[in-house]
């Protein structure tokens, strides 16, 4: 445990890539393989056990401080971290604490994984007395930021600061693989055991190969003027659909359906399991998970209502039906083709997925029949079909069409470019929709976390209904730092009320809020969901009654919607 | 029933003795406990400090200036009000101010923290029956590591440094900071620098009888100073400068209480920083504030809000003592802010 924290700090204390890198090496170089295992699984993001939930450990921590309870809470809204607020409101010491006065064993040579049985996994769904006298004793048994880190682990929230590519380097330059490699064998396999890490740095190949996907490539935002891309017929455009990245891998060991944060989604998906069967064995798709009844596309939302899910009912497969829209072949017939230019990928993907999707939204709400049960491959996997357009300006003009498409805009791709790895520039470019701006009212703020700890950067902004302020959207970034600190000041001296650690102000800061798309929405209470909303830029130019009306907002989502 | 001191546009006041503790406008007769910017200003007709902090007080307030002294724990009168001034540990001469009158007895600390500090007088409690705190650091997560740890880790970093032929320069308030880290500096590491706006007031330190290590003038372009070896002291204002620049290859360090969180580090972006505070922190607080006796605590200068709350919970009369802010103030990100560029206002450099 205490090498994993000292690997943590090491890791927080420096920017340097190189750094970074050597203290993994070491690390890995060092600790036996089922602390690896256990280390690397936290580093790469892995889901966590919450093992214990935040409230009761601040419960605990107050009383063993003691400290009212509100206190802790303050001191968490001033620190922004609360794994870092607990460990440092705890008394070095915890001699005020009844009961176990344990052994204070020598923790050092405790191993990881052995540590993160006993006080993380091994606590869940256990009652809460066993769970506390646990997390006394690990206080006593820890220095004040190994709490830290422990605090993270235990309550599923330890996110380090490096990339997975960082890690496959490390790792790469320990086992003298290539870092590509350990990237793909990273992505495919769950690493929990010694026997785990060991075949992944193994240089022999291993069984975990057998459904890995590839890393997934990445496109660029298009920053310059699309003319500058040259000829025209050098690329292809389609459409940038608003769902979720997933490869599907079709192989003799089964199938698996990938997200981009590397997680298996086939308990979220099973009718893609089902449609994927009939693909022929050796096939890798690249494309979108989207959610569409039989004859319009639903907005992401519903998508999300999904993917959350571990499990899902016929209801929700009935109500909100998914389909996978592909727009790559990585592998076919067991063949890795991702070097092969994109125009050859897109003609076998063509003789793999032969229907197009051609779904758009519903214009009009009426209810549409729900056909459950129809599962073949035709109405569950598509190909996204080209857009055509002679000239830029044309595909400009597609573009310009996107938003009453559903869709963020196009995807240009170079024909003649190969499948490559993460964001590399220059052959991909997203070429999204201008986004929708209103200017809307701060009316609430919070202090942010992390690195804006202690200065109010989460604002929740609304437009005016008569001469009330209906919220509309939460947004956080699109500012500088220094315009942050200017606002920060004005909030504190515009506060009208406190709840805790929410703020009440005057209305007199107007922001320009920039967002994707606008849609209907029950939850809201404004009736309306604004999608990515961000702040485009501060209006100090205008006065808080300049700004958006919810009749505006309603008269823009009926431009779009058509409703 | 009037307060023995309140708060008017001007600042504190004492009625009954007509005059002000560390006003925020020129005033006739200004009381001030120590010379940071936010407590004494200049303009102000007569000023009243403590005899050690004389020259200090002088730097700041300009060769004009009328400064009166008087010495710890020596008392005397303004209109019949009993007045007695008791060193409060922030920075040579900072002072609390002892206000008697009627039977009724009211000390103000200023600034001030209970650690061991050689630059300074050690802060002594002060009987009272109200007692005005600040509150800079009174959240329970503020708890100072050993000024001695501290000291330690300086030197380790510094010849880690020195070692690898990379100047260091640690950053920290020109007044009272600068020097207290100087006196905990290792001289046979390599040799000590001050930036102009710390010299200043080293030389008004030694003026009133601090010992403290050599400390030498920054030498006109140089690069490497020291060969590498050296450690240079500076405001933190002369971090955002060129003026770092030339020293070539520097490993930065800042000096703070507020180094305590990690979020402020990594926003701040120093690579490095050492937890050293002149505030009182959080259990010192609650100690002094026991300490004093006094069954009511006005809380000004920082977690005032919450401070105040925890106090009426634990049965003392507290109230928030406001400062001349508008709205609260919270020391968050704001105020570190403000606390690093305070050196920024008074370009006392070369």
């Amino acid at each position: 445990m205490q090498r994993f924290s000292d690997l943590y700090w090491k890791l927080d204390s420096t920017t340097s890539t190189n750094q970074k890198v050597a203290a993994l090496r070491n690390y890995f170089g060092s600790v036996p393989p089922q602390d690896a295992a256990c280390a690397l699984s936290v580093l790469c993001g892995a889901k966590q056990v919450r093992a214990i939930s935040t409230r009761l450990l601040r419960e605990w921590a107050a009383e063993a401080a003691e400290l009212p309870l509100w206190l802790v809470e303050e001191s968490y809204a001033h620190v922004g971290d609360l794994a870092e607020t607990l460990a440092l409101i705890l008394p070095e010491q915890l001699t005020n604490i009844s009961g176990g006065s344990g052994t204070t064993a020598d923790h050092s040579s405790l191993s990881l994984s052995h540590f993160m049985h006993e006080t993380v996994i091994d606590l869940k769904g256990k009652p809460d007395v066993y769970k506390r006298q646990k997390v006394e004793e690990t206080w006593r048994r820890l220095k004040p930021r190994e709490r830290i880190v422990w605090h993270k682990l235990v309550t599923g929230g330890c996110r380090v600061g490096v990339s997975r590519t960082l890690v496959a380097r490390a790792l790469a330059e320990l086992s003298g693989l290539e870092p590509t490699t350990l990237a793909e064998r990273m992505m495919a396999a769950t690493i929990e055991t010694a026997e785990d890490f060991q075949s992944l740095i193994s240089t022999e190949p291993t069984s975990v190969d057998g459904l890995r996907p590839y890393p997934f490539f990445l496109a660029s935002p298009m920053s310059g003027e699309v003319h500058e891309l040259g000829s025209i017929t050098e690329w292809q455009a389609e459409w940038k659909w608003d769902g979720m990245r997933a490869q599907i891998v079709r192989r003799s060991a089964g199938i698996s359906i990938w997200s981009r944060g590397e997680e298996r989604m086939n308990d979220a998906f099973p009718e893609i399991v089902d449609a994927a069967e009939s693909l022929p064995d050796g096939t890798v798709l690249d494309g979108e998970l989207l959610a569409a009844l039989p004859n319009n596309l639903l907005p992401f939302s519903m998508l999300s209502k999904r993917a959350s899910r571990k499990r899902v009912g016929k209801k929700i497969l009935a109500e909100i039906p998914a389909v996978f829209v592909a727009y790559d072949l990585l592998e076919a017939h067991g063949k890795d083709i991702r070097s092969e230019p994109l125009s050859f990928r897109r003609k076998e993907l063509l003789a793999i997925v032969p229907t197009g999707f051609e779904k758009r939204p519903a214009s009009a709400g009426g209810a549409v029949k729900l056909q459950v049960g129809n599962r073949n491959t035709n109405d569950r996997l598509f190909h996204s079909p080209l857009v055509s357009g002679g000239t830029w300006d044309e595909l400009g003009c597609a573009r310009q069409n996107a938003r009453h498409r559903g869709v963020e805009g196009l995807m240009l791709k170079r024909t003649t470019s190969s499948y490559a790895h993460g964001r590399q520039r220059g052959d991909w470019w997203k070429w999204k929709v201008e986004p929708l701006e209103i200017d809307a009212v701060l009316h609430y703020a919070q202090a942010g976390h992390g690195r804006r700890a202690g200065l109010h950067t989460d604002y929740t902004l609304g437009v005016w209904d008569g001469n009330q302020l209906v919220t509309i959207a939460k947004a956080y970034s699109g500012l500088t730092d220094e315009e942050l600190i200017e606002i920060d000041k004005i909030i504190r001296s515009t506060t009208i009320e406190r709840h805790g650690p929410v703020r009440i102000v005057k209305p007199t800061l107007v922001f320009q809020l920039a967002f994707e798309n606008v849609s209907k929405s029950t939850r809201h209470k404004s009736g309306i969901a604004v999608r990515f909303p961000r702040i485009a830029r501060w209006r100090r130019d205008k006065s808080p009654h300049e700004a958006a009306t919810l009749s505006d907002l309603k008269a823009l989502l009926e431009q779009i919607t058509g409703e | 029933m009037s307060d023995l001191l309140e708060i008017n546009p001007n600042g504190l006041y004492c009625p009954a003795g007509n005059f002000y503790i560390d006003p925020w406008r020129q005033v006739s007769h200004a009381v001030i406990t120590h010379a940071h910017a936010d407590h004494a200003r200049p303009g102000s007709e007569r000023y009243l400090c403590a005899s050690s902090g004389k020259h200090v007080l002088r730097t700041r307030m300009g060769n004009n200036a009328t400064i009166n002294t008087v010495k710890y724990g020596e008392h005397f009168s303004i209109h019949g009000v009993d007045v007695s001034l008791h060193p409060a540990g922030h920075l040579l001469g900072s002072s609390q101010v002892r206000v008697s009158h009627r039977g009724v007895t009211w000390v103000v600390t200023g600034d001030y923290k209970l650690q061991h500090d050689s630059t300074c007088e050690r802060f002594e409690s002060v009987p009272c029956d109200v007692f005005v705190t600040e509150s800079t650091f009174g959240l329970p997560v503020y708890r100072w590591p050993e000024p001695a740890t501290v000291a330690d880790e300086i030197n380790t970093w510094w010849r880690a440094n020195a070692d690898a032929g990379c100047t260091s320069v640690l950053l920290s308030y020109a007044l009272g900071k600068a020097q207290r880290v100087a006196s905990l500096l290792d001289p046979s590491i390599g040799p000590i620098y001050g930036h102009g706006a710390v010299m200043k007031l080293v030389e008004a330190y030694r003026a009133s009888g601090v010992r403290l290590p050599p400390i030498d003038r920054i030498p006109p372009r140089s690069r490497k100073i020291g060969g590498g070896r050296g450690i240079v002291i500076a405001p933190p204002s002369a971090a955002a400068t060129n003026w770092i620049n030339r020293f070539g290859e520097t490993s930065i360090a800042m000096v703070s209480g507020w180094m305590l969180l990690r979020g402020v580090r990594r926003r701040r972006g120093f690579p490095k920083g050492f937890i050293l505070s002149d505030h009182v922190d959080y259990p010192d607080l609650m100690q002094a504030v026991k300490a004093s006796g006094a069954q009511r605590v006005l809380v000004t200068h920082g977690f005032t809000d919450i401070v105040a709350r925890l106090l009426t919970e634990r049965g003392y009369q507290a109230e928030i003592l406001p400062t001349r802010f508008i709205g609260e103030e919270r020391p968050d990100r704001s105020a570190v802010d403000k606390n690093l560029e305070d050196d920024l206002q008074h370009p006392e450099s070369e």
